[in-house]
């Protein structure tokens, strides 16, 4: 039940288009952010989407993102940041 | 000038007066899905269209004034604050507001931090604690490109943040709902719990805004 990323990990978000009901967004996958709080574990809504129980539930984290690493045109200020909530088996360890 | 209106049918007219117009037709598919669903559950028992009506009446009586009055709890009790970012559902519940089953992660504004929530996947929002969205949190505008351009967007809604305050979006993807805690404005401090809650909006605890005094 341990979480396997722990706040302040560098984690690149699994470059995937799998088929069915995903909550992670397309503009974040491939790229790198930095674990910032774990928020403990969910149903899967990937199964749940396709009327199954959602078991095993996934941990759940939050991830922080600069801006300038998720547009590489970005107007504003280089320390502006964009925080999502993505499921574990998103994460890949990118340091 | 000729009397355009010159039958007589025993009633006034309101200036500006239409006739009445048709409702919507419904087309989506899931609309139709929706409405079918509903029908099954209440003919096979599963709840009454009066439990429905009720529970729809009673999430439509959900106000921003709700969490506004969390806010300006927040803004004169330190201590209060201090449970509201750290455990958001239970800090509610201390205002006898019901979270429900909702996760709420109070985010705070300070000098260097501007919070804005989004959720771009679909419509995601606080309903629990502050109602509905307005419609345009809803709209593909709004969804795609306060992720892609918040400083223009914050902009248009007459927010223009310094270039040294770090703008920060929260895409409410999964399970959690986030609600912005606004800076109190200078000039208010001393001001009585229901003063100070007039002063917070729906777009302040969205992040789109700023408290303004006057």
């Amino acid at each position: 039940m341990a979480e396997r990323f722990s706040p302040g990990e560098t984690v690149r978000i699994r470059e995937a288009y799998p088929p069915g009901h995903i909550r992670t967004p397309v503009y974040v996958r491939g790229k790198v952010g930095v674990v910032t709080r774990p928020f403990g574990r969910f149903r899967n809504p990937e199964t749940l989407a396709i009327g199954r129980d959602g078991y095993p539930e996934k941990m759940l984290y939050e991830v922080r993102f600069l801006q300038k690493d998720l547009w590489p045109d970005y107007r504003g200020s280089g320390s502006d940041t964009l925080l999502l909530d993505i499921y574990e088996h998103w994460l890949e360890r990118a340091s | 000038m000729p009397d355009l209106h010159e039958h007589e049918h025993g009633h006034d007219h309101a200036p500006g007066h239409a006739p009445p117009q048709p409702d919507e037709t419904i087309h989506s598919y899931y609309q139709l899905l929706g409405l079918a669903m509903k029908e099954l559950l209440i003919e096979k028992g599963v709840f009454t269209a009066e439990e429905m009506r009720a529970a729809i009446e009673a999430r439509d009586a959900i106000e921003p004034a709700q969490g506004a009055r969390v806010v300006a709890r927040a803004w004169s009790d330190p201590a209060y604050k201090a449970r509201l970012l750290a455990d958001g559902p239970a800090a509610v519940r201390e205002m006898g507001i019901d979270p429900g089953e909702t996760h709420l992660i109070v985010v705070e504004n300070t000098p260097q931090l501007h919070n804005v929530i989004v959720c771009t996947l679909c419509s995601c929002y606080p309903r629990q604690i502050i109602g509905l969205p307005p419609s345009w949190y809803k709209s593909r505008e709004y969804r795609a490109r306060i992720v892609r351009e918040p400083r223009a967007v914050l902009k248009e809604f007459g927010t223009e943040l310094p270039e040294h305050v770090e703008l920060r979006v929260h895409d409410s993807t999964a399970d959690m709902r986030y609600l912005v805690l606004p800076m109190q404005p200078s000039g208010s401090e001393g001001a009585g719990p229901d003063a100070l809650a007039a002063l917070v909006t729906r777009d302040c605890m969205i992040g789109v805004t700023v408290p303004k005094l006057g």
